[in-house]
């Protein structure tokens, strides 16, 4: 026989509601500990949500990031962060760093002005730094696209709230919205724990998740789908064991792949979109937890109404129906 | 049986080459680009140096050309994101509504008395009548120059609105258009503002309009926004207003319809204006660096006809007074005119260097901006950031392959085999279908080709699990691959649609990168929905058809 490598054993039967009360709470928990510390410590926002300028600094010479604040402050420009950055990809001489200035009053973008006078200061104690891009962003457009970026959310939520719920049951789709909540909540919990930059980027990365996570769940709602069919008699909390147990494998590859995808970006894609290849890892982890542990509770807790005649929507997309030919 | 008609076997190949064939120019980047500007050159100067033949002939003119277009931040350039003020507009517009109505009322000057323009907010022209008593018959005089709107939203409705108030009529631009006005400013800004990016001849700018006022600009390749910025000229309006008096004090106090500006080389001296200009820059038809009588730097002009005609027979009226060439709201000269001036020709001084008046020229020639512009963002990416950025992505996108391979070879053996070829077809179909769609490839973007690459094999495994199930109940190998398929469709069409959703949602809402990495994300659903359904499959069949295995190991 042939190696084939089985993360997952030929048949598996798990019972993912043995501990469903810790894993359950888990998840309440996660969700809450991240709205608690997201109404506490808040988010780091970057400047599309909030204005300001991001100047990225290059230097041949070691960048020393307490230098660098006293360069500027003398400037009188605001509340600055100054950050260095790390990369494995920077040759050995290559020194980042990044000076983050707030909206200055009375002005959109960044004046030229200020962008000059803050690479004089900084030559001053490192002589070799140079820009290597900047990004400035008016209250007006920040403005904006925080409501842009709410929007986007609770557009894809809604939209898949009620696609899951044309396909299958509405019971589904509150389960799929659940699963799809603590996703997004649990990752921007992370990104108040650690204060990492949440930027637009992030919401896309959010969006992403939203994007796989209902993908992984809606591949077990739609085994849940046939095994209702299948097993009549079985008690739900049965049938959905017997559906996850099958999917199981699938479940662990695809993440499996797409894990192996997003770390290899993570260490080796740059610094520019580390974080937004960070959420994006940390949301498939998520993501795949929630569509074992999360979605299928909700809906084993509301319960279906399994005595209705069963409408099987896939009949009315597809010619060829998989449930009756056994 | 294991059957795939013989037309959707040719179809599927005929997709896959196509693929091939149009994603093949970005492997050879920079030879293409060189081929392409060659070309550009070639209809451009019509002939070719060594050089340019060189790199004509770097790559055949018979495939494909197209390539994917390389965002800001991969390629390195400036971005501005620019308001268009629009209400600027409405001023001047109200302006030069001043004598028309000055005219029209004055003719009735035996009923309405008196006529005077009184101060009034920018956009707003009021006109007080000396007769109170007579404000209905000033209403119907002014009603007469109120022409229907020439839009098509607006039909109906009337250019101005007119009111009354007390003994003052009020005159404003309506509604409707204001709408229009609106419009035609923000695209005749864009057509300004991409005149003078081309007259410098950058490559590959893109000049967009964005929601109702803004425009947002990206060219590759420059330093620094500023560098954008100048080129743009933010403020180049030019006109001809007749001067009242000069002062020494910027802050005196001045009638209504009449404004103070300083003078450009004087310090000190300003000049009092009537804020409604002779003629404009806008009615130029040329400009041209020239030199004055002593032999200095100067700017000749000419008029529209038009144009030509109002300010000859202001010339003639005003003979021995001074009139105020002015620009960006600074008197740059105010000569005092000598005689008629027929014609609509003349020149500008202004103790210019002959850079100066070149610069000069060339903004009046591209005309003026119809209003002021306020930049809201901003964005620098220089070259080196970019092609570091390029090459991490390259490295982690290999890297990413060649993990997703090697697992998904471990796990399923031949059939990770095929798996994997669909992976290579699939990203050749991304870049196919950006290049030829003339999409731009972002930072974002490629992050968006690896995540692909990670959840595209997901289709495959969906139907390979199943395989692997049918088998296990004792199904016969090519009713297991044929059921495997079949049952695995309503699992992949339902979390494709709901990711294709969100990334929809990612597409329309998000703007700059952030839409880069969605339409690289969405073309990627549809290629593995079709490169797991088909060309696996297709592999698949024929391979089983060479083999004929009695059993199948999965």
């Amino acid at each position: 026989m042939a190696f084939r490598l089985k993360l997952v054993p030929e048949k598996t039967t798990f019972d993912f509601f043995k501990h469903q009360k810790l894993t359950f709470g888990f998840s309440v928990v996660m969700v809450l500990a991240s709205l608690v510390l997201v109404l506490t410590m808040g988010l780091n926002l970057g400047i599309d949500f909030r204005g300001g300028t991001t100047i990225r600094t290059e230097s041949d010479l070691p960048i020393n990031v307490g230098e660098f604040r006293q360069a500027v402050t003398p400037l009188d420009l605001g509340d600055v962060t100054i950050t260095e950055v790390y990369d494995p990809n920077f040759r050995a001489d290559q020194h980042v760093a990044t000076v983050r200035i707030q909206a200055q009053d009375g002005q959109e973008a960044i004046s030229p002005e200020t962008q000059t006078k803050v690479l004089a200061a900084l030559q001053t104690v490192n002589k070799d730094v140079k820009i290597t891009s900047t990004e400035s962003i008016g209250p007006k457009v920040s403005g904006e696209l925080v409501w842009t970026a709410v929007w986007s959310v609770l557009a894809a939520v809604a939209a898949i709230l009620v696609y899951v719920w044309l396909r299958f049951e509405w019971q589904f789709s509150i389960g799929a919205v659940a699963a799809l909540i603590h996703d997004v909540t649990v990752t921007v919990g992370i990104f108040s724990l650690f204060q990492l930059k949440f930027d637009l980027s992030i919401i896309a990365a959010l969006l992403t998740i939203l994007g796989y996570s209902i993908n992984d769940t809606v591949v077990v709602f739609d085994r849940l789908r046939e095994n209702l069919v299948k097993y009549k008699k079985m008690p739900l909390r049965e049938v959905m064991n017997v559906s996850v147990n099958e999917t199981l494998s699938r479940t662990v590859m695809t993440s499996g792949t797409t894990l192996l995808a997003l770390i290899s970006l993570l260490v080796l894609g740059g610094d520019v979109i580390r974080n937004f290849v960070f959420a994006m890892t940390w949301g498939v982890i998520v993501g795949t937890y929630s569509s074992v542990f999360v979605a299928k509770n909700i809906v084993l807790f509301i319960g279906l109404n399994r005595n209705k005649e069963k409408k099987d929507p896939s009949e009315k997309f597809f010619d060829k129906t998989d449930v009756a030919t056994d | 049986m294991l059957q795939i008609s013989l037309w959707k076997r040719v179809l599927i190949l005929a997709v896959i080459l196509a693929g091939i064939v149009f994603a093949a120019p970005n492997a050879f980047y920079n030879r293409v680009e060189g081929h392409n500007d060659a070309l550009t050159a070639q209809t451009k100067n019509g002939t070719l140096t060594p050089e340019e033949q060189q790199a004509k002939s770097a790559w055949p003119d018979w495939l494909p050309s197209d390539l994917v277009n390389l965002g800001l931040d991969l390629r390195g350039g400036a971005q501005l994101l620019a308001q268009v003020n629009v209400a600027d507009v409405y001023k001047s517009r109200v302006d030069s509504l001043w004598p028309e109505f000055r005219k029209a009322l004055a003719a009735d000057r035996a009923t309405l008395g008196a006529i005077r323009r009184v101060q009034a907010d920018p956009g707003v022209l009021r006109i007080r009548i000396g007769n109170g008593d007579q404000m209905q018959k000033a209403m119907e005089v002014a009603q007469t120059l109120n022409t229907p709107v020439t839009s098509l939203t607006g039909v109906g409705q009337k250019t101005y609105a007119i009111t009354t108030e007390g003994d003052q009529l009020v005159i404003q631009l309506s509604d409707a258009e204001k709408a229009s006005t609106d419009d035609r400013t923000v695209q005749q800004s864009l057509e300004i503002v991409r005149r003078r990016i081309d007259a410098a001849g950058t490559r590959e700018p893109s000049i967009v309009r964005e929601g109702s006022d803004r425009i947002l600009i990206q060219v590759p390749g420059l330093k620094s926004a500023q560098e954008l910025k100048e080129l743009i000229g933010t403020t180049a309006k030019l006109t001809f207003n007749s001067v009242i008096s000069t002062t020494s004090n910027s802050n005196e106090a001045v009638g209504a319809g009449e404004e103070i500006l300083p003078s450009s080389d004087q310090k000190g001296l300003y000049y009092v204006l009537d804020t409604s200009p002779v003629v404009t820059g806008e009615d130029l038809t040329d400009a041209r660096p020239d030199t004055d009588q002593n032999g200095y730097p100067a700017v000749g002009f000419r008029f529209n006809v038009s144009a030509a005609r109002t300010f000859g027979d202001y010339t003639q009226a005003n003979i021995g007074k001074p009139f105020a060439i002015v620009l960006d709201k600074k008197v740059i000269s105010a000569p005092v005119i000598q005689s008629h001036i027929a014609g609509g020709s003349g020149i500008i001084t202004g103790r210019f260097t002959v850079k100066e008046a070149t610069d000069l020229a060339l903004l009046l020639r591209a005309g003026a901006l119809p209003a002021s512009m306020t930049f809201l963002e901003e964005r620098t990416i220089g070259p080196e950031l970019g092609a570091d950025s390029i090459k991490a992505g390259k490295l982690a996108a290999a890297v990413g392959a060649v993990l997703v391979v090697v697992f998904m070879i471990a796990s399923y053996g031949m059939f990770g085999v095929f798996a994997s070829f669909a992976l290579g077809i699939n990203i050749a179909l991304i870049f196919a279908i950006m290049s030829v769609i003339g999409g731009t490839l972002t930072l974002p973007g490629i992050a968006g080709i690896v995540l692909t690459m990670g959840t595209a094999v997901d289709a495959n495994v969906l139907v390979f699990e199943r395989i692997r199930e049918e088998l296990k109940i004792a199904k016969k190998p090519a009713r297991a691959i044929e059921l495997g398929y079949e049952r695995a469709m309503s699992a992949i069409i339902d979390a494709n649609v709901t990711t294709f959703l969100t990334a929809l949602i990612l597409f329309v809402l998000g703007a700059g990168p952030v839409r880069g990495f969605a339409v690289t994300f969405l073309i990627g659903i549809v290629t593995s929905v079709f490169t797991a359904i088909w060309v696996t499959r297709l592999f698949i069949v024929f391979w089983f058809a060479r083999k004929r295995p009695k059993e199948i190991i999965l």
